[in-house]
C-alpha cells in the first residue's frame, strides 16, 4: 500500500507493507538516526515525533503515519545548524554513547513544543520512556531545562 | 603543590564526535548496509542441558532465500574462549562455535543466513533436532556436589580448574597471618552476602557485519570493545591468518564490558566464508539478556577482626561465583573481587609490612546464562560484602562508620602486598600508592550529604530515614599487560589525524585523547581528528576495558604528541632562524621571539619545501603501576516499613580520579556508573524458572531505572596528581558502579537497624528482613 507522509517537512509518498513498522520504513529510507534497541516499545531509542507527539516508531505501523507529519532527529537540527536542544546536550556533555540521544532529542522537542516552561519533574516524566544506560539522565535533564530557557529567550526576542 | 596551567586538559571540551551524536549522523554497525547482505539468525537451545543426538537442517537449507545453515557438523571444532582478553587468555577455553551439546537455555545450536531476517527465522523453525535431555544444575552451591551433572567433559579440559566438580576457576591467596590477626581481635564480625545476576544492558544490542573485500580478505564490522583481540581470536576459528582479517569498530552504543566478549564475530564470519556474501547478525533484546553476558552472581563470606579501638587486625573474603555455562572471565573477575576491595584497608601490623588478609574464590559452572565482564568487574560484589561488614563492625564498636574507616584506610606511600600476590589471573605487580585523595573525598562528601546532622536525625514512624556511606577504589589498566598505542600525523591546515586502536564506546575517550594531544601540541582539541579503530589502519590497543584508556592510551597519545612536537620545533628552528629554546607552541602556531609560523606552514615545509617527510609519530605505552582512583559514596534513603520500598533521596559521590582531563565527562562517567549501581542495588535481577529459563528477558520486567526513578546525585571531583598518568590522570569509569549497593545497604541499616545481605534490596527482601529482625 502507499501512504502519504510528511517527513521532516518534506511531503512524500511511500510504499509500505501493511504490517511494516514506522521504524523499519524510516530506516530503510535512510533515516538512521532512528535506532533499534528492543523493537517492543521498552527502550525508546526509536522515538520520533508524529503530529507533535513523541511516539516509539517500533510500535507504530507505517500506515498510521498516513497524512501525518513525522519528525526524526535529522529534521530537528543538522551538523552546522543545531537546534538549541542539541547545543545544550553538547554543552552539558550529556550524550555518551549517543545511541539514546536521537530519541531523547525527539522527546525533548515534543515536550518543549507543548510546554515551554517544564519543571524538572516534567522533563524527567517526558524522558521516562527513553532508557539511557550511560548517563544516569542527569546531564540530559539539565541540558533540556537549559534549552527550554534559551528557547524562551529567543522566542521572546522574536515576538 | 603548585599545578601547571593547562589549556586543553581540564577543560569541558565538547565531545569531538558530539555533533554527529546529537544529530543522528553517527554511524553504528546497524547503519551500514552492504549490497547483497544476508541476515543471520541463531537457533537457541530450549533445554538447560542436553545432547544433540541428531540435527537435520535439510528442510531449512531447501527454503527459498536460505543461503547457508551451520551446525556443529560443518563448523571447525576448535576450543576457544569468548572472553576477548589478551594472549595468553586467563579464561578456560571451554567453548566451541557450535557444539553437539548445549549447556543453558539459549545456547547456540545452529545458524542460518538468508535473504531476509524473516526467512532466516522461518528456516530456524525448520531445523529438526533430536535431543537427549540431561539433568541440569541451576544452583551454584549444588554445582560442586558429587551428584551434580558434569557440564564440561571435553577431552582436553583446557585450563578448566576441576571439570569433575564443575569448577571453572579458583584462586587463593594469603598475606601475613590472618589467623593470628583474628585471634588478636577484640571483635570479629562475619557474615554471608549474596549478589544477584544482572545485565549490562547497553542500548545498542550486540551486532556484527562480515564481508569479503576485493582481495578476498575478511572484513568484520562489529560493536566491540576489543577489535584487536577479535582479530586474533577469530583467526583460528575461521582458519585465516591474522593479516587476512580486518576488524572495524564504528560508533558503539555502549558496552560496559559485555562487548569485550567475542560473541557473534566467529559465526557471522563463517557464514560469510560459506556464502561469499556479507552477513549481518544482530541480537534481539531477548537474546541480549539470555545469550550475551551477565555479572557473576556471588555468595560471599566476609570476615573482619578489629581491636576495640577500631584498628582492623585481619580481613577475609571467600567467594563462590556462578560463571554460568561457560567460564568467560571466571578467574579474573573473581580475582578482582578480592584485589580491588581488600587492599583498601590496612591491618594493625601494617607498619611491619604485613597485612593479615585471606582471599579465596571459586567460580563454578551451572546450566545458566554465561557471566563475563561487566563494569566494575567483580569489585561491586566485593565492596558490597566488605564494606557492609565494616559498617557492621563500626556499629558494634559504637564508632562512627566514617571514623572507623578513616582509622584503617590506606595512605599515599603504602604498598598493599595483596596486589603483588593477586593479579589478573596470575601474580600481580608490586604497587606503591603515589596519589591518594580518599580522605579528602570523605571530607567533601560528608559535608555535602550533611553527615553529622543526618546521622543524628531522630527516627520513627512508618517511613524511616537513614544515611550511609561506602569507600571505594578500582584500578587504572592492568599493570604490565595493557598496552595502548597512538599514531599522530600533521596536515597542511595545521590539524592532526590521531589514530588509535582504543575504542570509545561512548565513554568519551576519543575526546580525552584529543585533549591530551592538543595540550602537548599547543592547539585546540577539535584540531585533532580522532579515528578509532580499525585493525588495518590504527595501531594496536588492548581495548577498552579495565578502566585503561585514559591512563594507558592517554599516555601513548602524550608520547606521540611529544614526538611530533620535537619534529615541528626542529623545522621551525630553521624556518624562523630562532633558537630552539625560544620557541613555544601556542594556538596552532610556533612562536619565536620575533616571528611566528602556523603549524600548517610547518607541514607545508615538510611536504613540499625542504627535506620532505610526513611529520608523523607512533608511540606505545604500558605501565607497571595501576593507580587506584578512590571514591566515597553517600546515600540518604527513606524506607517505607509497610511496603518495604527503599527510596534514595540524595546521593553524593566524591571521586579522586587524579587530574580530570575533561571534568564534565568524568562527572558523566560517575553519574552513569551510579545509575548502573543503583539498579544493581535496588531493582535489577535475573529470575529463572525451575528449568533454567530466564523469566524476565525484557526491560518491562527487568527494571532499569528511568529518568523519573533517579535521585538527586551530586558528583564532586577531588583533584590529585598521579605522577604516572597523563597530566596526572587516573581512571574514572568503573569505580562508581561499586558504590550504591554498600552505601544504600548501610543507609538502610541506619534507618531500620536491620541489615540486608542480598542485592537487590527489593521491597520483599526489606519486609522479610524486618519480619526476621
Ligand atoms: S526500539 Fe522502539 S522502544 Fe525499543
Ligand atoms: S548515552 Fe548511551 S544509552 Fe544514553
Amino acid at each position: 500500500m502507499k501512504i502519504h507522509v510528511t517527513i521532516n517537512g518534506v511531503p512524500t509518498d511511500v510504499k509500505v507493507a501493511p504490517n511494516e513498522k514506522l521504524l523499519d520504513m524510516l530506516r530503510r529510507m535512510g533515516y538512521y538516526g532512528v535506532k533499534f534497541g528492543c523493537g517492543r516499545g521498552e527502550c525508546g531509542v526509536c522515538t520520533v515525533i508524529l503530529d507533535g507527539q513523541a511516539v516509539m516508531a517500533c510500535l507504530t505501523f507505517a500506515a498510521q503515519a498516513h497524512n501525518k507529519s513525522v519528525i526524526t532527529v535529522e529534521g530537528i537540527g543538522q551538523p552546522g545548524n543545531l537546534h538549541l536542544i542539541q547545543e545544550a546536550i553538547l554543552d552539558h556533555g550529556a550524550a555518551q554513547c549517543g545511541y539514546c540521544t536521537p530519541g531523547i532529542v525527539c522527546s525533548a522537542k515534543a515536550l518543549l513544543d507543548e510546554n515551554p516552561h517544564p519543571t524538572e519533574v516534567q522533563v524527567r516524566e517526558a524522558l521516562k520512556g527513553n532508557l539511557c544506560r550511560c548517563t544516569g539522565y542527569q546531564k540530559y535533564v539539565e541540558a533540556i531545562l537549559d534549552a527550554a530557557e534559551k528557547l524562551r529567550e529567543t522566542s521572546g526576542r522574536l515576538e | 603543590m603548585k599545578r601547571p596551567k593547562y589549556r586543553s586538559v581540564g577543560q569541558n571540551q565538547r565531545k569531538v564526535d558530539g555533533e554527529a551524536l546529537v544529530t543522528g549522523q553517527a554511524r553504528y554497525v546497524d547503519d551500514i548496509e552492504l549490497r547483497g547482505m544476508l541476515y543471520g539468525k541463531i537457533l537457541r537451545s530450549p533445554h538447560a542441558h542436553a545432547r544433540i543426538l541428531e540435527i537435520d537442517a535439510d528442510e531449512a537449507r531447501g527454503l527459498p532465500g536460505v543461503h547457508a545453515v551451520l551446525t556443529h557438523h560443518n563448523v571447525p571444532r576448535i576450543q576457544y574462549t569468548t572472553a576477548g582478553q589478551g594472549a595468553p587468555e586467563p579464561s578456560p577455553k571451554d567453548t566451541f562455535v557450535l557444539d553437539e551439546k548445549v549447556r543453558y537455555v539459549g545456547d547456540s545450536v545452529a545458524a542460518v543466513a538468508a535473504e531476509t531476517a524473516q526467512i532466516a527465522e522461518e528456516a530456524l523453525k525448520k531445523i529438526k533436532v533430536r535431543w537427549e535431555v540431561l539433568p541440569a544444575v541451576l544452583d551454584m552451591e549444588q554445582a560442586m556436589t558429587p551428584d551434580a551433572p558434569r557440564i564440561h567433559e571435553m577431552p582436553s579440559a583446557n585450563e578448566i580448574s576441576n571439570p569433575e566438580k564443575n569448577i571453572a576457576a579458583q584462586v587463593e591467596v594469603t598475606d601475613g597471618d590472618p589467623e593470628r590477626g583474628f585471634a588478636e581481635a577484640d571483635l570479629v564480625v562475619e557474615n554471608h552476602y549474596r549478589a544477584g545476576r544482572v545485565h549490562a544492558s547497553h542500548t545498542e544490542p550486540h551486532i556484527c557485519i562480515t564481508c569479503l573485500d576485493e582481495a578476498g580478505r575478511l572484513v568484520v564490522r562489529t560493536s566491540t570493545q576489543v577489535p584487536f583481540h577479535v582479530r586474533r581470536i577469530i583467526a583460528p576459528l575461521v582458519n585465516l591468518p591474522i593479516g587476512k582479517i580486518r576488524v572495524i569498530k564504528p560508533r558503539i552504543g555502549g558496552g560496559f564490558g559485555a562487548k569485550q566478549e567475542v560473541l557473534l564475530e566467529p559465526i557471522c564470519a563463517l557464514l560469510t566464508l560459506k556464502t561469499g556474501r556479507p552477513v549481518r547478525i544482530r541480537l534481539t533484546r531477548e537474546e541480549e539478556f539470555i545469550s550475551s553476558r551477565t555479572r557473576h552472581a556471588q555468595i560471599l563470606r566476609s570476615k573482619v577482626g578489629a581491636k576495640s579501638d577500631g584498628t582492623i587486625t585481619a580481613t577475609e573474603l571467600e567467594v563462590l561465583a556462578d560463571t554460568g555455562a561457560y567460564g568467560s572471565h571466571a578467574l579474573t573477575v573473581q580475582c578482582n573481587t578480592g584485589s580491588k576491595s581488600l587492599p583498601l584497608y590496612r591491618t594493625h601490623q601494617y607498619r611491619k609490612g604485613v597485612n593479615n588478609v585471606h582471599f579465596k574464590a571459586t567460580a563454578v559452572y551451572t546450566n545458566l546464562p554465561v557471566a563475563g565482564a561487566i563494569r566494575g568487574y567483580g569489585a561491586p560484589q566485593g565492596f558490597f560484602a566488605l564494606d557492609s561488614t565494616l559498617d557492621e563492625m563500626a556499629h558494634k564498636l559504637k564508632m562512627d562508620p566514617i571514623d572507623f574507616r578513616l582509622k584503617n584506610l590506606v595512605r599515599k606511600g603504602d604498598s598493599p602486598a595483596l596486589l603483588e600476590k593477586l593479579g589478573e589471573g596470575r601474580e600481580g605487580v608490586k604497587q606503591i600508592l603515589k596519589s591518594c585523595g580518599v580522605r579528602e573525598c570523605i571530607k567533601r562528601g560528608m559535608a555535602e550529604i550533611e553527615w553529622q546532622q543526618k546521622r543524628a536525625r531522630k527516627n520513627g514512624g512508618v517511613v524511616r530515614r537513614g544515611v550511609g556511606m561506602a569507600v571505594l577504589q578500582q584500578g587504572s589498566g592492568i599493570p604490565g599487560i595493557d598496552m595502548g598505542a597512538v599514531t599522530i600525523k600533521l596536515n597542511e591546515d595545521g590539524s592532526f589525524n590521531l589514530m588509535t586502536g582504543a575504542t570509545d564506546l561512548g565513554t568519551g575517550s576519543d575526546t580525552i585523547l584529543a585533549q591530551i594531544a592538543a595540550e602537548v601540541l599547543g592547539t585546540a582539541a577539535d584540531k585533532c581528528h580522532v579515528f578509532s579503530s580499525d585493525t588495518d589502519l590504527t595501531p594496536y590497543d588492548t581495548g577498552a576495558y579495565a578502566s585503561s584508556t585514559t591512563y594507558i592510551t592517554g599516555m601513548a597519545a602524550k608520547k606521540a604528541a611529544e614526538e611530533i612536537r620535537r619534529k615541528v620545533l626542529a623545522r621551525a628552528v630553521r624556518m624562523l632562524s630562532e633558537k630552539r629554546g625560544d620557541l613555544t607552541l601556542e594556538n596552532g602556531r610556533v612562536k619565536g621571539r620575533k616571528k611566528s609560523i602556523s603549524l600548517g606552514e610547518v607541514c607545508a615545509d615538510a611536504l613540499y619545501e625542504h627535506d620532505q617527510e610526513q611529520i608523523m609519530a607512533t608511540a606505545s605505552h604500558i605501565s607497571y603501576d595501576c593507580p587506584p582512583p578512590f571514591a566515597a559514596h553517600f546515600a540518604d534513603v527513606a524506607v517505607d516499613t509497610e511496603t518495604g520500598q527503599v527510596r534514595v533521596l540524595k546521593y553524593v559521590a566524591a571521586v579522586d580520579c587524579g587530574t580530570a582531563i575533561n571534568p564534565q565527562l568524568a562527572e558523566g562517567q560517575t553519574l552513569g556508573g551510579i545509575h548502573m549501581g543503583l539498579g544493581y542495588a535496588l531493582s535489577e535481577e535475573y529470575q529463572f524458572d525451575d528449568r533454567g529459563r530466564l523469566m524476565n528477558p525484557r526491560f518491562l520486567d527487568y527494571k532499569i531505572l528511568s529518568a523519573s526513578d533517579m535521585p538527586e546525585i551530586k558528583v564532586i571531583l577531588v583533584p590529585t596528581f598521579e605522577p604516572t598518568g597523563p597530566f596526572g590522570a587516573k581512571s574514572v569509569s568503573e569505580i562508581p558502579t561499586n558504590g550504591p549497593a554498600p552505601a544504600i545497604g548501610n543507609a538502610i541499616f541506619h534507618a531500620l537497624g536491620v541489615r540486608l545481605r542480598e542485592v537487590p534490596f527489593t521491597p520483599e527482601r526489606v519486609l522479610k528482613a524486618l519480619r526476621n529482625a
